[in-house]
């Protein structure tokens, strides 16, 4: 592996609500422009692992390293900032809106009009509007959802929904995406499309994290693993050493080992 | 075209008075209603955009009234000066509550605003000192806009008309801009807008804060136009017209919350011939809306309108005349 600092670095992460210990000392690294898969069984710590690090909850212990800076005590927004954008388990798109307005929602943090400029609408502000459409245009054609920019999001297909929450990610220009289940509910071709546009987002030079449970579509797009189990770190490696890891194939895996690489 | 809309209401707004320029109906009711939807239409961001409600938007509008009224008459301030200073109070009053207040919700967010309006409302009728007490302030000057003296109805149906054209234009900009698309993405995920990079707090304490900003502006005009104010121009009732207006009007939509103005305005000025039933027929009609027309009635009565429309195009005989026109 590389030894160049990690892009990202999590130690000994702890999380609990009440007495339940969702994550108990998690610690792995990921380096720039990999896709690291996150997987495990239901109730695992997956979603809380992605909630932990933008900031929506507080964790009880461990640091949280984003490219060398400490994310811990840091709003949500100020982590959006630095580069972090995610997607959903539960779709959470903004459904009184248009697909294109949820897409330029997304480029919120690369635009910089405020609310007096753009209350007058100055020049400027129109520029800039211009500007976001051209963002978001490229986000939407990125995800093959170019045709339906002008629809209320809330009218699409489930899938097409779940592919707007990674438009909507991605036009953010992060240089690190979460993706929480993006293939639950699609069907094989809809996921097979959504294999091409990982591996499509990664060349772009995006690093991504992805839960997901579909294992083909795992070990087929990730350069990594981090197989969580009760809130703590069961296995972490390559696809192949994951497969043939005892533990994993006694804990989760289970005949899902066949699955090519 | 964006502003089509806007562009058609201003034109029916200017020929109203040169088609009827007598018209009890144009100039009177008409100042009275340009000023409900200004109120309304500065509401309806905070409600219809930020969905946070407000049950005390009468204590800004009347900010900006006693801040013009006082300031007039007691320190002979220019009308404009003592405008801005109304806008200045109430933008600083709303940006100090709206940290505290804005962290409620639902029923305690509805409690906290009502709490405000009533404690606003008890201090002009107490602080009789400044504000005349429970008799009001009268003697308010004219406005005079840089040498130009508004003092007549149609002039200050001009004057008021253009007010709120200005409101209208700017709710549409903000709207149809980055902070009101960060507005509506908070309304619909604040979990995913805040990871989107939007600070959510920020963006609802400066709607309130504009929407204030918006009540005073009305304020400021109602006085020098009424040439006095009382408080019972800006009691809890007031408050509580002012969201029917915009819930009437159907939430988050600019020219639904200028039509709810106008409707409701001309219904109280229709409904007083009825007396002592007015207050009945009122709350008859609002419920026969609410139950009939749910989504408001600018939404309700548009589909409406597209309905009957698609239902007449789609008739045979439309058809052929339209192939007979085409061809
Ligand atoms: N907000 C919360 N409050 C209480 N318990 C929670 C909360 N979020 C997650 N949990 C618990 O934490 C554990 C891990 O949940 P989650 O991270 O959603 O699992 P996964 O995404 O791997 O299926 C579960 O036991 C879940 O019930
Ligand atoms: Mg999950």
């Amino acid at each position: 592996m590389t030894k160049a600092t990690p892009l990202l670095a999590i130690e000994a992460l702890e999380q609990s609500f009440g007495g339940v210990m969702a994550l108990a000392g998690v610690s792995f690294q990921t380096h720039e422009n990999l896709i690291h898969a996150v997987i495990g069984p239901n109730g695992a710590g997956k979603t809380t692992l992605f909630n932990v690090l933008c900031g929506f909850y507080q964790p009880t212990a461990g640091s949280l390293r984003f490219n060398s800076q400490e994310l811990r005590g840091l709003p949500p927004h100020r982590i959006a900032a630095l580069g972090i954008a995610r997607t959903f388990q539960n779709l959470q798109l903004f459904f009184n809106m248009t697909v294109l307005e949820n897409v330029m929602v997304g480029c919120h943090l690369r635009a910089r009009v405020g609310l007096l400029a753009a209350a007058l609408r100055l020049p400027k502000v129109r520029r800039e509007e211009r500007q976001l459409r051209e963002w978001s245009s490229e986000a939407l054609e990125l995800c093959e959802l170019a045709d339906h920019a002008e629809q209320p999001a809330g009218a699409l297909p489930y899938g097409l929904m779940k592919r707007v929450e990674i438009a909507r990610a991605l036009a953010a220009k992060p240089r690190l995406l979460l993706l929480d289940e993006p293939a639950a509910g699609l069907n094989d071709t809809e996921t097979l499309a959504l294999r091409d546009l990982i591996m499509r987002i990664r060349t772009s030079g995006v690093t991504v994290l992805l839960v997901e449970h579909h294992m083909p579509l795992v070990m087929s797009v990730s350069d990594r693993l981090l197989v969580l189990d009760y809130g703590s770190v069961l296995a972490e490696g390559t696809p192949a050493e994951i497969q043939a890891n005892p533990q994993v194939i006694a804990a989760y895996l289970g005949g899902a080992v066949q699955y090519a690489v | 075209m964006r502003l089509t809309g806007f562009f058609i209401f201003a034109a029916s707004v200017a020929l109203l008075p040169v088609l009827f320029p007598n018209n009890y109906f144009v100039t009177v009711v008409g100042i009275a209603a340009g000023l409900h939807v200004i109120l309304a239409v500065g509401l309806n961001l905070l409600m219809g955009y930020a969905g946070q409600i407000s049950l005390g938007h009468a204590a800004f509008f009347g900010m900006g009234a006693y801040a013009s009224a006082i300031l007039t008459t007691r320190f002979d301030w220019p009308g404009l000066l003592a405008m801005l200073a109304g806008l200045l109070v109430a933008g600083t009053i709303a940006w100090l509550l709206a940290r505290p207040i804005l962290r409620l919700r639902g029923h305690y967010l509805a409690m906290a605003t009502l709490g405000f309006g009533i404690i606003i409302h008890v201090i002009m009728v107490q602080a009789t000192h400044w504000t005349g007490g429970p008799d009001g302030l009268g003697e308010i000057p004219p406005l005079n806009l840089l040498g130009w003296t508004v003092d007549d109805d149609q002039q200050w149906y001009g004057v008021i008309a253009a007010a709120m054209l200005l409101s209208i234009w700017l709710s549409l900009n903000m709207i149809d801009s980055r902070i009101g698309r960060a507005l509506r993405a908070v309304r619909g995920s604040e979990f995913a807008a805040q990871m989107m990079g939007i600070d959510a707090t920020r963006a609802k304490t400066q709607i309130f804060v504009v929407s204030a900003l918006f009540a005073a502006f009305a304020g400021s005009l109602f006085a020098h136009q009424q040439a006095f104010v009382s408080p019972d121009s800006f009691s809890l009732i007031i408050s509580v017209e002012l969201v029917t207006m915009v819930v009437l009007g159907g939430m988050a939509s600019t020219f639904g919350a200028a039509c709810g103005a106008i409707a409701l305005t001309l219904l109280y000025e229709g409904l007083m011939v009825f007396e002592d039933y007015e207050m009945l027929i009122h709350g008859a009609l609002l419920m026969a809306v609410m139950i009939f027309l749910p989504q408001g009635l600018f939404v309700g009565l548009s589909q409406g309108i597209r309905r009957g429309w698609t239902l007449i195009a789609s008739r045979q005989d439309v058809q052929d005349a339209r192939k007979a026109i085409q061809s």
